[in-house]
């Protein structure tokens, strides 16, 4: 069992189980923290995966500014306390079709005719600086109309947040 | 030069006038007719027929000056079928000229004649409105008659010859709600159907013949089917000639299609001089003459055409002398007179026939219409009588206002008791000489000429008639013979019962002359019965018809006076007129008194009941007919055809099919049942399917969720197969 | 060394996690989360390849998504806050107008 390996069952046991903890919790307070660990258990796995850009993208976005955002809003609304479960019996159709779904993919995954191959450790593979610059110029020069595009759409987003929280009377 | 020596030949452009002219007149009075006045009508009528006469003339003045080929004034195409090619065109020569002429200076004559009889008769009759109507169908007439003489194809002369024929059931039926005496019966319309089935018996034959031509010619046109006729087997001409001849017994009225003739005098008196005197019946006539290059080739058609001839003139005329009625005698005459027509260009006499039409056209025309000025004569005595009745019995007349019901009530009460006044009855008349003079003279007039007495036009056709039979048929001159002493005795009686003696009924003892506008036309007509021979007389030089019609006939024999023949037959006429004034003229008849000729017992009954011959065709064809069509309706179509066939058979099974088969257990419990079961499977399937849209987001979404493993479970196990 | 394998597996393991979250909570806010889980275990395994084979192109999709996410999130929270607003609760169960 080389380091990799390790890091990674380790990070995905994190993963999973606060995965596990965000569905399961019936405080959405402790929901939302359990989604920021997992955010930042995905980050360090970017880190693993030579895409450092987008782990601090991660950290910052998701589980800095969105996560905050949820938590502002859960606290604003008082809505933490609104019971997290049913009776069983309305979970077994979409716990029978996930499980279909888990064992789905990992028998896809392993019957593969062909394997899919093997991460190389990437502080010996990735230059992280060099890593970033291509990133840059990927983004800025051959995906550029995307970029602008979302860009617009963050507009979008914003003008229509701000359309939906203006109070009625304004609307009248 | 304005005009040089061909220019009136221009005059052939004008030939399709000669049937617009009448139509032209027709329109008129069709479409602004109820507007005029009964004069303006009358006379626009009279100046379509007029014109027409002047048209004719003009053709006729070309032709007797055109001396090349026989000119066909084409109007326009009208059948172009492969070979077969028919014309509207006018054929212009002597014969139709020459018949043009008759048919629009009668014709034109009987119109001025019918405005001042019309006037009366529709007034008599209680319906002014049809006055136009009359004219109207007058002019249809001329039209017809036109076209038939004009015509340049038998198929063309086949549309004037139905043309003609409907004027004349039109004009038979023309009082079509009530019979002679204006009694409500279907008697006129009867009579018009008579007319109308005998003609068409008649037209069959006619048919047929056409279509022989066509089969065997392929053409039509006149020239073409006798230029074709000489290369033709004698059989096909044969044949082609005697139905023809089948034709012609119909419209002109011969053995054994004559019947509807005397029954023909239903209608208004111009119709019978105009079309069932003078024109129209003379048609079958001109047909033959108009074939003579065809009955030239078939002796044999020759022969049966003189004997029909012979046989109608000899027969008609036995008839003709046992009849009371003044019009049925004139008809039976002329059924006789177109005997000696037909008989005479059956033996190839043509000048002698056409001669004979023309001047029979003259005299009977004059004849009928003097016998028509006569029935009015006696109706406005009646009405003069009656009315002096009616002065004497003021408070019955007072009576009749009370309301329309009782003056129809009273109406028919009084048609009950007294007997219905015949004004053309013979017996009712006597002394007429006195109270309408000008008639009586008109009428010795029209009665010397068809008696056939010296120099009258009469004399000189019946003569030529009969000198060509004597020299060809000697045993058919003795039959014309005898039937022109017949025609001179009842002619004779005719006069003696209707002008002579004292009247036999007040209606004739109040008798009134006619107007000028009837009575001047009758002159004109006088005028020619007189002079009329003057045509063809038969010596050298004189042979005017003859060399005029030589155009067209090619082949004429012009035959000098034969004084055996004309003092023979003149012998015969003087005879049967003596013989009639001792019995008719020398003890006139009294009132109610029975005919003399009645000694003769069973023979003059059966003269005068027509010898039975309507009877026999009841009896052997009407009857047996009418019995065959009862059988057909009841038995073969109500019974087997409609009760068995229809409604048994073909509605049986159809409702058995429908019924039980279709609709009950294909329909109802076949397609029914499985589109129902469809329809209750959807409808069950979509109750299920309709708790899915619960309106949930979450139930949505795990439909996307279901389908995503469904998917990918599909893409698993295809991969795995594979 | 680390098998590709893994990598997708857990993607596919957390990407199921949240498909869960959207069935069963009826927290609208949960379910948002939920829904951020599923677009994060598709970047893990979009990251997964493209390091695998050694393409950026898989990063920037990674980074449009969380572009995109944030975006969603802002619009989606809105309307969270305006529905609590109008019936004062947002349990999903009760909002049922979505059918025809």
């Amino acid at each position: 069992m080389t380091i990799d390996l390790f890091l990674f069952l380790v990070l995905a046991l994190v993963s999973i189980g606060t995965a596990l903890g965000m569905l399961l919790s019936r405080n959405a307070v402790y929901s939302a923290l359990f989604l920021v660990l997992n955010l930042g258990a995905v980050a360090i796995f970017f880190l693993l995966l030579g895409a450092p850009f987008i782990a601090m993208a991660q950290i910052t976005v998701y589980a800095g500014a969105i996560m905050v955002l949820f938590l502002f809003v859960i606290m604003l609304l008082g809505t933490e306390e609104i019971p997290g479960m049913q009776n069983w019996k309305k979970f077994i159709i979409p716990a029978v079709l996930a499980g279909a779904l888990i064992l789905e993919s990992i028998y896809l995954l392993t019957s593969a005719s062909r394997p899919l191959g093997l991460i190389a450790n990437p502080s010996e593979s990735v230059n992280t600086a060099q890593a970033m610059r291509d990133l840059g110029e990927l983004l800025f020069d051959q995906y550029l109309l995307p970029f602008e595009v979302t860009s617009i759409l963050l507009l979008v987003a914003m003008v229509g947040a701000i359309v939906l929280s203006k109070p009625e009377k304004a609307g009248k | 030069m304005l005009f040089n020596e061909s220019a009136p030949l221009g005059f052939f452009y004008l030939a399709p006038w000669i049937v617009f002219l009448p139509l032209l007149g027709l329109f008129t009075n069709l479409i602004f007719g109820s507007r005029f006045s009964e004069r303006v009508i009358g006379t626009v009528a009279s100046l379509a027929s007029g014109l027409t006469f002047a048209v004719s003339a003009l053709l006729a003045y070309a032709v007797s000056i055109n001396h090349g080929e026989v000119p066909s004034q084409k109007l326009a195409e009208w059948i172009s079928i492969g070979p077969l090619s028919v014309d509207w065109a006018f054929r212009l020569d002597s014969l139709s000229t020459t018949m043009m002429l008759v048919v629009s200076g009668v014709g034109t004559l009987i119109h001025i004649y019918a405005i001042g009889y019309m006037h009366e008769d529709v007034r008599f009759k209680n319906d002014p409105s049809r006055f136009r109507s009359f004219f109207i169908y007058l002019n249809l007439f001329i039209a017809a008659m036109m076209i038939l003489v004009g015509g340049d194809s038998y198929l063309m002369l086949f549309v004037g010859w139905e043309g003609v024929g409907l004027c004349s059931f039109l004009l038979i039926g023309f009082w079509y709600e009530m019979d002679t005496l204006a009694r409500p019966s279907w008697a006129n319309s009867d009579a018009a159907k008579k007319a109308m089935i005998a003609n068409r018996i008649g037209d069959f034959g006619f048919l047929i013949a056409v279509f022989l031509m066509f089969v065997h010619f392929g053409t039509l046109q006149f020239d073409a089917v006798f230029e074709a006729a000489h290369h033709a087997s004698s059989a096909t001409i044969t044949a082609i000639t005697l139905f023809l001849l089948v034709g012609v017994a119909g419209k002109s009225a011969q053995i054994p299609l004559y019947v509807w003739l005397p029954d023909a005098m239903a209608g208004p008196t111009p119709v019978s001089a105009l079309i069932h005197a003078a024109t129209m019946v003379t048609a079958g006539v001109y047909l033959i003459t108009r074939s003579a290059d065809l009955y030239m080739l078939a002796p044999a058609a020759q022969n049966v055409v003189v004997i029909t001839g012979a046989a109608t003139a000899l027969f008609a005329a036995t008839i003709a002398v046992g009849q009371y009625d003044i019009k049925k005698v004139l008809a039976y005459s002329t059924i006789s007179q177109l005997g000696f027509m037909v008989a005479a260009v059956g033996m190839g006499a043509y000048v002698a026939g056409m001669f004979h039409l023309i001047t029979h056209a003259f005299f009977k025309a004059l004849l009928f219409l003097s016998a028509g000025s006569v029935i009015l004569g006696l109706e406005r005595g009646h009405h003069h009588a009656a009315h002096a009745h009616a002065e004497k019995k003021p408070v019955r007349g007072l009576k009749k206002k009370k309301d329309e019901h009782d003056h129809a009530h009273d109406a028919h009460h009084a048609a009950e008791h007294h007997e219905v006044f015949d004004p053309g009855d013979m017996r009712n008349m006597g002394g007429l000489r006195k109270t309408m003079p000008v008639t009586f003279w008109l009428y010795m007039i029209g009665t010397l000429a068809l008696a056939g007495i010296f120099p009258f036009a009469g004399f000189w056709s019946k003569d030529e008639i009969l000198l060509d039979a004597s020299l060809h048929f000697p045993a058919v001159y003795w039959v014309l013979t005898l039937a022109a002493f017949f025609t001179a005795f009842y002619m004779g009686r005719q006069v003696w019962m209707v002008f002579f003696g004292e009247p036999r009924h007040e209606a004739a003892a109040h008798a009134e002359e006619s107007p000028k506008v009837m009575t001047v036309p009758l002159m004109v007509l006088a005028a020619l019965s007189i002079l009329g021979g003057a045509l063809n007389l038969p010596f050298e030089g004189f042979h005017n018809l003859g060399h005029w019609l030589e155009h067209t006939l090619h082949e004429v024999e012009s035959l000098p006076l034969d004084l055996t023949v004309a003092g023979i037959s003149t012998a015969f006429a003087l005879t049967a007129i003596l013989i009639s004034w001792l019995i008719y003229g020398r003890k006139p008849l009294v009132k109610d008194q029975k005919d003399p000729l009645s000694v003769l017992g069973g023979l003059f009954q059966s003269m005068t009941d027509k010898w039975y011959v309507d009877e026999i065709y009841q009896f052997l064809i009407v009857t047996p007919f009418s019995k065959l069509s009862q059988f057909l309706s009841d038995v073969i179509d109500g019974k087997f055809w409609h009760d068995w066939f229809h409604d048994t058979v073909l509605a049986g099974t159809y409702n058995w099919v429908s019924v039980t088969a279709l609709s009950e257990y294909a329909d109802r419990r076949g397609i029914d049942t499985f589109f129902n079961s469809w329809g209750d499977v959807t409808q069950w399937f979509s109750a299920r399917l309709r708790t899915i849209q619960n309106g949930f987001v979450r139930s949505y979404a795990l439909s996307v969720f279901l389908g995503v493993v469904v998917i990918i479970g599909y893409l698993l196990i295809r991969q795995t197969i594979r | 060394m680390v098998p590709l394998n893994y990598y997708i597996i857990l993607s596919a393991i957390l990407f199921t996690i949240g498909a869960l979250g959207v069935l069963i909570r009826r927290n609208p806010l949960i379910i948002f989360m939920s829904i951020e889980l599923m677009l994060n275990a598709a970047n893990l395994a979009l990251i997964a390849f493209s390091s695998a084979f050694n393409e950026l192109d898989g990063q920037i999709f990674v980074f449009f998504v969380i572009a995109v996410a944030a975006a969603e999130v802002a619009v989606g929270l809105a309307l969270i806050v305006q529905i609590f607003k109008s019936r004062h609760n947002i349990n999903v169960d009760e909002i049922n107008q979505l059918k025809g």
